[in-house]
């Protein structure tokens, strides 16, 4: 072989092994991508599962409650005035404070923490008059402080804890009355202004019934849909327009449905906005098609011989499909439903249209209810300045993904398990 | 009132299931069954329930725009614009419910006691007119199953019928999609010339956002002008494809031509995680994460960079959109026939050349297709963009500064609470109908490629 042709065939296998090299990189910056996501989401959100708390001391005075009763009753207590025990419990951190100053103390704490002063007494009516200690929410900026995301060395002007605030809370760590817990309330509380106080139960009520309301709404329209098309159709030129129509609408983008459900369920039919209810049947329009797709494909899956074999035995067409087709297309079905309503779990633009982002501080109990949802929330925290938020995006986002995870995990079991394998 | 009316028609409609099935059973004594005797149940189920439920249906969505007309006649003679008038009505409405705080003139409780005494009447009628129905439909069935007429044919064509009807629903949900959007678009071109906005190169709607009164027209002139719009949107979604389309190709080749089992079993699911998480945690990402890191390493090149740059929002976009070109480029390249590769090897190709030479070229429309609908799901796309591009519609071809695109500025535009009527509200639907197009027309040309490359290898 003269040399000429070595090279020839050299430079060709270098190509080869190139190319090779190419779809390595490619595959690997796929997966790099998705491991540096998680690993930053996880980072950051990890901490928002940890509550700080501050200790200190109450003193439950009647004098200062402004309780006369001897015994006094739940109502008494339910009345009393907190404001001052309250602001005591908070000042006596450091008694030299002067006067004019307490607000730096004040504002180390949530500004709810005269409720939490009372709730502790209601809960233990006879701490009445006793000095007990008690666990206030400490205010966000102090989280931070506490979950080290918050730099100490910048210029005191550009902090929102001032050096006073930084010195008290090294002397509070030192005694061990600052305490760190599992985040509870992040999970039972819903939607706040402050982010210590800030929880997803608003919003995750909310995806929840949304999600039910799609799934109602969907599931059997899409279900019928797909037997008639895929059993009954006559081949005609209405069936495939029916069909082109499907393929198209599977590829609109969402925010197009959320236009609809402004301009069609609020402005025409005068659907209570902000609600799951609308919000849910916007994403059922959405999903209607991925399902209506599943179940085709499922139905077609079921082989000829099963039909055949009813219609030997003298079933009519629907018998054979309602009784043979259809429950043996069901695991497919359903799998196929689970993956599309997890998709609508996940979309926010829609939601945002219909007025799902409107502030919501209680907990929606029935879908006509205002709520927001997962996805919202996540949008809703994360265009809030308060750097306390950052955390509890990353969580409600590990939330969100935890949920997720759920569903597709529920689909491929369904799928697994049930699903007759055929030939 | 209506729910009660609902339960009590679906609740007679069991009934007569059974009642129908037991009448079965006592006509088995005498003369043979014609089907099944469950089929005597739901014919008569399906005959109470059925046209009792459609005339509910049509009765409760024209009943409302009948009382409008009969109340708003009061007001014909006094050249109302069509606005006053739904505001006449609003009003009205609000009265009779007992939840208006403004100022109530006579003519108002007048109205007021007007609708109260139109919608009694009209509750009365739909009560009586829905039990006649009832009545008559039933007896009608009931006497059919006396005449043990054939009972399984008539319930399977209704079955049939009502299986068509919710296939009819897709459809339905796209004219609704184009209706409600020409519906508000046309009346926003009422306003603003639809060459203003077409060729306009000035995007501002807070210009006209006006409490009362009419907006300027002279302002509105150069408010919409949406090209900045449709620039920013396929420049955004040119820079995701200059991020999807080389890695997802690659990738796609790889799995499919490359690699063993053991590695597509596992490296093809874990990529589509990509295309299942949510766009808003992308946006969040792109926000919180990428956009910094741009400007930092913008900075750093002495460039001068926004935060919220149109690069870190496409960039971010791309990554999303890699499964779709890399899953799809997948499926076509396993598709092209085995004897393709075959021929080449045998004339001592290498793979890769046999990959570029002859597996790609007999891929390409299906691959083409692939990125069309990756282009549209681009252009689509709405979070990302809201999150992490700005909302200015600056129109410059800088990936470092900010853009807006069509999804985001309806976005912008609707969120919060709108105002109906509003020339700014209505370009938001305006915008939508030019993104509904442009993502048809992607997606006609896709699904068109894709299917014909299937039937040629199938």
């Amino acid at each position: 072989m003269n040399s000429f042709k070595k090279n020839l065939l050299k430079k060709r296998y270098n190509a080869e092994r190139r190319f090779q090299w190419y779809g390595k990189i490619a595959i690997g910056l796929a997966l790099s991508f998705l491991a540096v996501f998680m690993f930053q989401i996880f980072s950051k959100g990890y901490s928002a599962f940890q509550k700080t708390w501050i200790v200190t001391e109450v003193h439950y005075d009647k004098e200062l409650l402004l309780i006369d009763a001897e015994s006094p009753s739940k109502d008494d207590l339910e009345n009393a005035d907190y404001y001052d025990v309250a602001y005591k419990a908070m000042t006596s951190l450091d008694p030299g404070l002067p006067e004019e100053e307490d607000r730096q103390l004040i504002q180390m704490v949530s500004y709810k923490y005269e409720a939490e002063v009372k709730d502790l007494l209601l809960k233990n009516p006879d701490y009445l008059g006793k000095i007990v200690p008690i666990k206030l929410t400490a205010s966000d900026d102090v989280d931070q402080v506490h979950k080290g995301n918050y730099p100490r060395d910048i210029p005191e002007e550009n902090r929102r804890v001032n050096d006073y605030q930084l010195q008290i809370y090294d002397m509070l760590n030192e005694r061990g009355d600052i305490l760190s817990e599992f985040n509870i309330s992040f999970f039972t509380s819903p939607d706040s202004r402050e982010a210590e106080l800030a929880g997803i139960a608003s919003s995750f009520m909310g995806t929840v019934f949304s999600i039910l309301v799609c799934l109602a709404f969907s599931f059997p329209v899409a279900v019928l849909a797909a037997i008639y098309l895929e059993e009954f159709a006559p081949k005609n030129k209405f069936t495939d327009f029916i069909e082109v129509n499907i393929n198209n609408l599977a590829a609109v983008p969402s925010i197009v449905f959320g236009l609809l459900g402004l301009g069609v369920l609020l402005a025409v039919f005068n659907l209570p906005r902000s609600t799951p209810l609308v919000g849910g049947i916007t994403l059922s329009l959405m999903t209607l098609p991925t399902i209506i797709i599943a179940a085709r494909a499922s139905l077609k899956a079921v082989p000829p011989s099963i039909r055949e074999a009813a219609l030997a035995m003298g079933a009519s067409n629907m018998q054979t499909t309602m009784h043979h087709t259809v429950p043996l297309s069901m695991p497919g079905t359903l799998s196929g439903t689970i993956i599309g309503l997890a998709q609508a779990l996940g979309e926010t633009a829609p939601l945002i249209l219909i007025g799902m982002v409107a502030f919501v501080n209680t907990i929606p109990g029935t879908p006509v209810d205002p709520a927001a949802s997962l996805p919202v929330q996540i949008y809703i925290w994360s265009e809030s300045a308060e750097r306390g938020f950052v955390e509890k995006v990353s969580a409600c986002i590990m939330v969100l993904l935890a949920f997720l995870i759920l569903m597709n995990l529920a689909a491929q079991i369904v799928r697994h398990k049930f699903e007759k394998k055929w030939s | 009132m209506n729910l009660i009316l609902v339960t009590f028609i679906i609740l007679l409609a069991f009934t007569s299931y059974y009642f129908g099935r037991k009448k079965a059973l006592v006509i088995q004594s005498s003369q043979r069954l014609t089907a099944l005797p469950k089929f005597y149940g739901y014919y008569l189920a399906a005959w109470c329930a059925a046209p009792a439920l459609i005339i509910f249906a049509l009765w409760s969505v024209f009943e409302p725009s009948i009382v409008k007309t009969f109340i708003l006649q009061d007001y014909t003679d006094q050249n109302l614009t069509k606005n006053e008038l739904q505001l006449i009505y609003t009003k009205v409405k609000a009265l009779a419910a007992g939840t208006y705080t403004g100022n109530i003139t006579n003519f108002l409780d007048e109205s007021a006691n007007k609708y109260i005494q139109l919608k009694g009447i009209a509750n009365s009628a739909k009560v009586a007119i829905i039990l006649a129905i009832l009545i008559f439909s039933l007896s009608f069935a009931y006497r059919s199953v006396q005449k043990n007429d054939r009972m399984r044919e008539p319930v399977e064509i209704f079955l049939k019928w009502v299986l068509f009807v919710a296939s009819l629903g897709a459809v339905l949900v796209t004219i609704g999609i184009v209706f409600s959007l020409l519906f508000e678009a046309i009346r926003f071109f009422q306003a603003v010339k639809i060459f203003d906005f077409i060729f306009g190169t000035h995007w501002y709607p807070a210009k006209t956002f006006v409490r009362d009164g009419q907006p300027d027209p002279e302002l509105m002139k150069d408010a919409f002008g949406a090209v900045p719009l449709f620039a920013g949107t396929f420049f955004i979604a040119f820079i995701a494809m200059c991020v999807a389309i080389p890695i997802g190709l690659l990738s796609g080749i790889y799995l499919s031509e490359y690699a063993g089992r053991g590695v597509r079993k596992y490296a093809k699911p874990i990529i589509e995680i990509l295309a299942g998480i949510p766009t808003v945690v992308y946006g969040f990402f792109a926000a919180l994460t990428v956009g910094p890191f741009v400007k930092e390493i913008g900075n750093a090149m002495g460039l001068e960079v926004s935060a919220e740059s149109a690069l870190a929002a496409g960039a971010v976009m791309g990554v999303m959109i890699i499964p779709f070109i890399s899953s799809l480029s997948d499926d076509v390249m396993t598709a092209v026939p085995q004897n393709l590769r075959d021929g080449s090897y045998a004339m001592g190709a290498t793979k890769s050349e046999t990959v570029k030479k002859i597996i790609f070229p007999a891929a390409l429309p299906g691959i083409v297709g692939s990125i069309l609908l990756a282009v549209s799901r681009a252009v689509g796309e709405t979070m990302i963009v809201v999150m992490a591009s700005g909302l200015a519609a600056n129109l410059t071809m800088n990936p470092l500064e900010s853009t807006s695109t069509i999804t985001a500025q309806i976005v912008v535009i609707l969120i919060g609470d709108q105002q109906f009527g509003d020339p700014k509200t209505q370009s938001a639907f305006a915008l939508g109908i030019s993104l509904f197009i442009v993502t048809l027309f992607l997606n006609v040309i896709a699904l068109s490629v894709v299917k014909k490359y299937r039937e040629k290898y199938e």
